[in-house]
Parts: C-alpha cells; sequence; structure tokens
C-alpha cells in the first residue's frame, strides 16, 4: 500500500513539474542571466496572462533574462512583518503610502538610482514628490485610486456625503471597513480633520462618531463586500474603487460615488528594500512596469488607476473615461494621502479602534467574565476528577 | 422509530459536514463576471479554463505539494522509528517522552510559527544564507506532523504480540529482516493513517507556513493574499479538483485493501 501510494505521490509531481520545464524553453527569449528577483506584491496585483491578458512576469523574462520569484501579501502590516522579521530577501516590493512613509522613517528602504529608471519620465507630475516620499528618492508609483461609495440604486435614492453611512433608515444594511486607517479616515473627513493629525483630541472625536455609527452596522468587512452588495444583504459599503469597479460594471443596481467632504487617495509604489542583492534588476524591473505599454495592459487587469497618461492609450478606452477609475481634478483636489503616524499616534488609533470594534471597556468586561467563568468551570472539573480519583484509590 | 430518527441524525452529520464541500464546488461551475460566491448565474467551466492558465496558482500548487509529500515521507519515517523506540522503553522515560512529543500538539501555532522563524533566521545567518525557503518550510512541516505520525503508530506497536518478532528470530531470521518481514506489516495500517495525516496537516498549514516560508509561496498563504480584493472561484474550482483527486485516492486504495482482504479470506477458506 505504501508503495503504491508513494508512487502516485511522484506521478502527481512529475505531472506537476511538466509545465514549467516547458515554460522556461520560450522562443526568442534573451538568455538567461542566472539572476531571481523576488517580487513581493498584493494578491492578485499584476496581469498574469489569464483571460488574454499579458504575463507581464514571464514578458519580463523573456525580455530581460531575469527571472522572477513572484510571492504575495494580503495587507501593509503583513508585508513589514515579513520584512522586519527577516529571513525573507526580497528585491521589489509594493507597500502604500503610509507605509512607504513608515519605512523610510525606519531606514529600510534603498534610495533608487532612476538612471536605471528613465522611464520615471512618464509618470504624471502630480505623481512626483507626494508627502509620503518627499524628495522622490525611494518609491515609483504603481496604481493609485480613491474610496468612495457604493450603495444599493433599489434602495437608495443617491449618495453625496459620508453621512449616509450614518443614516438609521439603512439600519443593517451598513458596512465599514475592517482596518483602523480606512474607517477613522471617514470620520474625520466628516469631522473636517486633516487625516494625518496627531492631536489626540481629534482621534478622540472621530473614534466617537465610529462608535455611535456601530448599532446601525452590518459588520466590518473586507472582501466580503462584493457578496454581500451584490446580493442585496447590503445597501451601502465604502471600498476602493478600482477594486469594486467590476460590481458597478456587472450590475444594474449598484452606483458610486465620492462625498463631497473629500476622500482619501492612495497609492500604491514600488519600492527596493535595503536589503536587496539585486538592486540594479530590482530597478530594471521597476522601470519594465513603468514602461506606458506593459502600465497599460497590467491595469486593464489590475481594475486600479495607472499614474501615467500616456499609458492610458494602451488600456480599454471605456476604462480610461470612466470618472470611477480616473476622477475628475476637482474631486482630487478633495483628496488627502495617508502617512504614517509616529508611534504614540499609532498606538492610541489601536486602541480606540480595539474600543470601536469591541464597544467600549463595558463589553469588554463581560468577556473577560466569560473567560474567568470558563476558566472557573474547568479547574473545578480537574479538581472534582482528582478528588474522584484519590477516593478510589483509596 | 428509533432507527429513523438514528438516519435523520446521521443525515444531518454528513450535511453538516459536506454542504460546505458541496456549495464550494457548485460554485466553481458558477458563470460569473464579478467572480460571486454567493450569487447563481449560469453553468461554465471558464474557472476551471484560467485555473490552469494561471501560472501563480499552479506554482504555489506545486510548492504545497512538494512540502507535502517531502514533509509526509521524512516524518513518516522518522515518526515510526521513533514509536518503536517509545514503544520499547521503560514506563517513566516514554511518559517523559510522550509529553515531550504531545507538546508540539498543544502548543498555539502561531507560538511554534514564530519560535522556529527566529530560529530559522538565526540558524541561516549563522552558515551565511540570506534568506528562508523551502528548506526550511519543509524543515518545519516536518516538526509539527511529527508527533501525529508517532500517535498513530504507537498503538498499532501495543497491539502487536512482541512474541511475533521473537518467533520469527527464533526460526533463524536475523532482527532486520524480522523487523521488514513481520513488525512493518503489522504496523502498517498504523503508518499508513500517520503519514495521510501528515500529508493533510502540511497541505493546508497556514500559521507556521507563514513565518517559516521566506520568499517562497504555499497555496494557502496565496490564497489568503487575495482578500484584499476577493478570493477567485479559480479557488474553488482547484479546491475541487483536489477533493476530487483525494477522493479517488482513497477509493482505489479502499477498492484494492477490500480486494486484497478477499483473496487473503478465500485462500484461508480454501485451505
Amino acid at each position: 500500500m505504501m508503495r503504491r501510494l508513494v508512487s502516485v505521490f511522484l506521478a502527481c509531481l512529475g505531472a506537476l513539474l511538466l509545465p514549467v520545464g516547458a515554460l522556461a524553453q520560450d522562443g526568442g527569449a534573451a538568455p538567461d542571466r542566472g539572476v531571481t528577483i523576488n517580487v513581493y506584491n498584493w494578491g492578485e496585483y499584476i496581469a498574469n496572462g489569464t483571460d488574454g491578458s499579458m504575463d507581464v512576469n514571464a514578458e519580463f523574462t523573456r525580455r530581460t533574462g531575469i527571472r522572477v520569484n513572484y510571492t504575495t501579501f494580503d495587507s501593509n502590516e503583513s508585508l513589514y512583518s515579513k520584512l522586519a522579521g527577516g529571513g525573507a530577501d526580497y528585491d521589489v516590493i509594493f507597500p502604500s503610502d503610509y507605509m512607504v512613509s513608515k519605512l523610510i522613517d525606519e531606514d529600510m528602504l534603498a534610495q533608487l538610482d532612476f538612471g536605471n529608471i528613465p522611464n520615471f519620465q512618464y509618470v504624471d507630475q502630480q505623481f512626483r514628490n507626494p508627502d509620503y516620499d518627499p524628495d522622490n528618492r525611494y518609491s515609483v508609483p504603481y496604481t493609485w485610486g480613491v474610496v468612495g461609495v457604493f450603495y444599493n440604486t433599489d434602495h437608495i435614492q443617491e449618495v453625496t456625503s459620508w453621512e449616509s453611512l450614518w443614516d438609521d433608515e439603512y439600519a443593517g444594511k451598513i458596512l465599514m471597513f475592517d482596518n483602523p486607517r480606512d474607517s477613522f479616515a471617514i470620520a474625520q473627513f466628516l469631522l473636517g480633520q486633516n487625516v494625518n493629525t496627531i492631536d489626540p483630541e481629534d482621534w478622540q472625536a472621530a473614534a466617537e462618531l465610529l462608535k455611535q455609527q456601530r448599532p446601525i452596522l452590518q459588520g466590518y468587512v473586507m472582501d466580503q463586500i462584493f457578496d454581500k452588495m451584490e446580493n442585496g444583504e447590503a445597501w451601502i459599503a465604502p471600498y476602493y474603487a478600482g477594486d469594486a469597479a467590476i460590481l458597478v460594471d456587472n450590475s444594474e443596481n449598484i452606483s458610486f460615488a465620492v462625498p463631497e467632504e473629500g476622500t482619501n487617495f492612495f497609492v500604491d509604489a514600488a519600492c527596493v528594500p535595503r536589503t536587496s542583492d539585486h538592486q540594479a534588476e530590482a530597478e530594471e524591473y521597476i522601470n519594465f512596469l513603468c514602461d506606458p505599454e506593459i502600465a497599460g495592459a497590467n491595469m486593464d487587469y489590475v481594475g486600479y488607476s495607472t499614474p501615467e497618461t500616456a499609458a492610458k492609450e494602451y488600456i480599454d478606452p471605456e476604462v480610461a473615461k470612466s470618472p470611477l477609475h480616473y476622477p475628475s481634478q476637482e474631486t482630487l483636489s478633495r483628496t488627502q494621502v495617508f502617512v504614517n503616524l509616529p508611534g504614540e499616534t499609532a498606538q492610541l488609533v489601536d486602541s480606540l479602534w480595539a474600543e470601536v470594534k469591541m464597544g467600549g471597556p463595558g463589553e469588554s468586561a463581560v468577556l473577560v467574565a466569560i473567560i474567568l467563568g470558563f476558566l472557573g468551570v474547568y479547574i473545578a472539573i480537574i479538581v472534582y476528577k482528582r478528588r474522584k480519583r484519590k477516593r478510589e484509590l483509596a | 422509530m428509533t432507527k429513523a430518527i438514528g438516519r435523520v441524525y446521521t443525515f444531518l452529520i454528513f450535511l453538516f459536514l459536506y454542504a460546505p464541500i458541496l456549495v464550494l464546488i457548485v460554485f466553481s461551475f458558477n458563470d460569473t463576471e464579478t467572480s460571486s460566491r454567493t450569487v447563481w448565474s449560469g453553468f461554465s467551466l471558464k474557472w476551471y479554463e484560467k485555473l490552469f492558465e494561471d501560472r501563480l496558482i499552479l506554482e504555489a500548487l506545486r510548492n504545497t505539494l512538494l512540502i507535502a509529500v517531502a514533509a509526509a515521507v521524512v516524518s513518516t519515517v522518522l515518526g515510526t522509528v521513533a514509536a518503536i523506540g517509545i514503544s520499547s522503553m521503560k514506563r517513566l522515560p516514554k511518559r517523559i517522552m510522550m509529553n515531550i512529543t504531545n507538546f508540539p500538539m498543544v502548543n498555539p501555532e502561531i507560538v511554534t510559527g514564530v519560535s522556529m522563524m527566529l530560529l530559522f533566521v538565526f540558524a541561516v545567518g549563522l552558515f551565511g544564507g540570506r534568506s528562508l525557503g523551502m528548506t526550511s518550510i519543509i524543515a518545519a512541516h516536518i516538526t509539527f506532523c511529527l508527533p501525529y505520525v508517532i500517535l498513530s503508530v504507537l498503538p498499532k506497536l501495543r497491539q502487536m504480540d512482541p512474541a511475533l518478532y521473537e518467533a520469527a528470530q527464533d526460526l533463524g531470521c536475523p532482527p532486520v529482516k524480522a523487523f521488514f518481514k513481520v513488525v512493518l506489516p503489522e504496523i502498517m495500517p498504523g503508518i499508513v493513517t500517520g503519514m495521510i495525516m501528515a500529508f493533510t496537516l502540511s497541505i493546508d498549514d497556514f500559521v507556521i507556513s507563514y513565518f517559516t516560508s521566506g520568499t517562497t509561496q504555499t497555496l494557502p498563504i496565496y490564497i489568503y493574499s487575495m482578500t484584499r480584493k476577493r478570493v477567485s472561484p479559480e479557488i474553488n474550482a482547484l479546491s475541487t479538483v483536489l477533493f476530487a483527486a483525494v477522493m479517488a485516492l482513497l477509493i482505489v486504495v479502499n477498492v484494492r485493501t477490500a480486494k486484497v482482504n478477499r483473496q487473503i479470506q478465500e485462500m484461508e477458506e480454501n485451505g
């Protein structure tokens, strides 16, 4: 039996190894330079050859002879923990705005040699020297987008303000972001604050507002908003425009709006960690991604917006015109970008966020009581069993 | 009456166990533009098509299977050897040994993961390496699979009559041959169970892999990284394929075993 199992395993492995070997022998390719760069990007954030899109990584290898080990992460925080934990040797990473500034602050990024990135010339002026990298020495923008409100037109007429997310009429049908920065930002726009404020009172006020909203929320979610909005379980939710555009494109009753109070404008940028051994090759990769043709092909798959006007030629013209992907200058003038918060403020935000989600200290007391209760029962059972055994032995 | 209730109860239990898998399989055939997981819009095989075009998923799958096979084989060999050693120990050392082997099972995964990462980072640094990868993740998987193999082999050893092994030697069989001819076949069911368990545990481990993987990506890590956008139905399709493969494997193995058992029975009956 054992032998049979092993042989089945081996057969499966053989079958899996085959296609990889076949891929390596593409015709017309640049000779292998014996270098593999480790690229760490968001999940599903690059065209990968499905659905007739361009396989960007394969194309890069074909043109340059540099192999790519491409892996993915789910949040800026997991990217950070991987980098800080050591043991992972990345050459190109794609943190978002505030994470770029955090990594710069902690001296974890290498200064880029823009001589190796001539395609940086295509990046629009408004995306250069951003707040999170004022001298533009460490990062090259990859994609950008804004946060907006998605709502079901069967139940909601029109959304113009973030206040709709606090509307009693939609109680139980409202969703919120399940991460502190994005959720607080919404309250902060309502209060007219700066999203990067370091005044504790501002954050307290925003937390109060979020606490008021909690009773009428359906929940704090991330990607579940797609399912919940689509099947009508929820009516209104904030999300990243690029991700949720697919909802608007495919359902007649879902609409998108950027509230008048302003919104968060975010950028995911390509950077090279300080620990990289292959900085020149990494820069070559970044340069390749900035090629307008590649950037265009990439954006059609990713759904976010490109920071290069020249790349718009290569993307679906419908998308290039859509205000969902490319909001007007007027809308953009009301946006703010996140930068890294100093340690003290970050801690305050984390604890306030925990309070908002847990519903204040009152409910955590209940939780502690429940845990203590369980412990008590557990200890009682152990003591009872001991006694019983002793009695039996005696 | 009681029989009917029993049937209903069994049915409910099976429903509870298999309904999620059923839903997953059904939605892998969903023809949707928005890659919905809850709204049915017709039958299609497009997610299967996309799955086999998607190099990243296939690569993650290949890594996962490589790691699982390596971890299952090595931990089975090590675990079986360890179980044989433990079973012949005296009472006190045996108890100490068992507690040590059981410890990783009750230890929270996150603790195991982080401590292994620290250890590996230190070890890699010591030997001048740069990055964790396949080797460290396989080592980690072997470690957490070991206790399960030991625990599934030990009872078989206890059930076995020790006189059998001695009898074989009395009849002139050298110890090594006696082990392979007598002991091994006797404990084989335990070894196979342990190996299958190690294999499945390794395939779906996320926490420990996450910390020890370095720049290697396994399937669970890849799936988790999709959650900013949404987990694509390609994953449903992949899970369906894996489920079908495991199902087929188990059926083949069981049918063969049943056949062999029947042959043995017939031989015995015919004398």
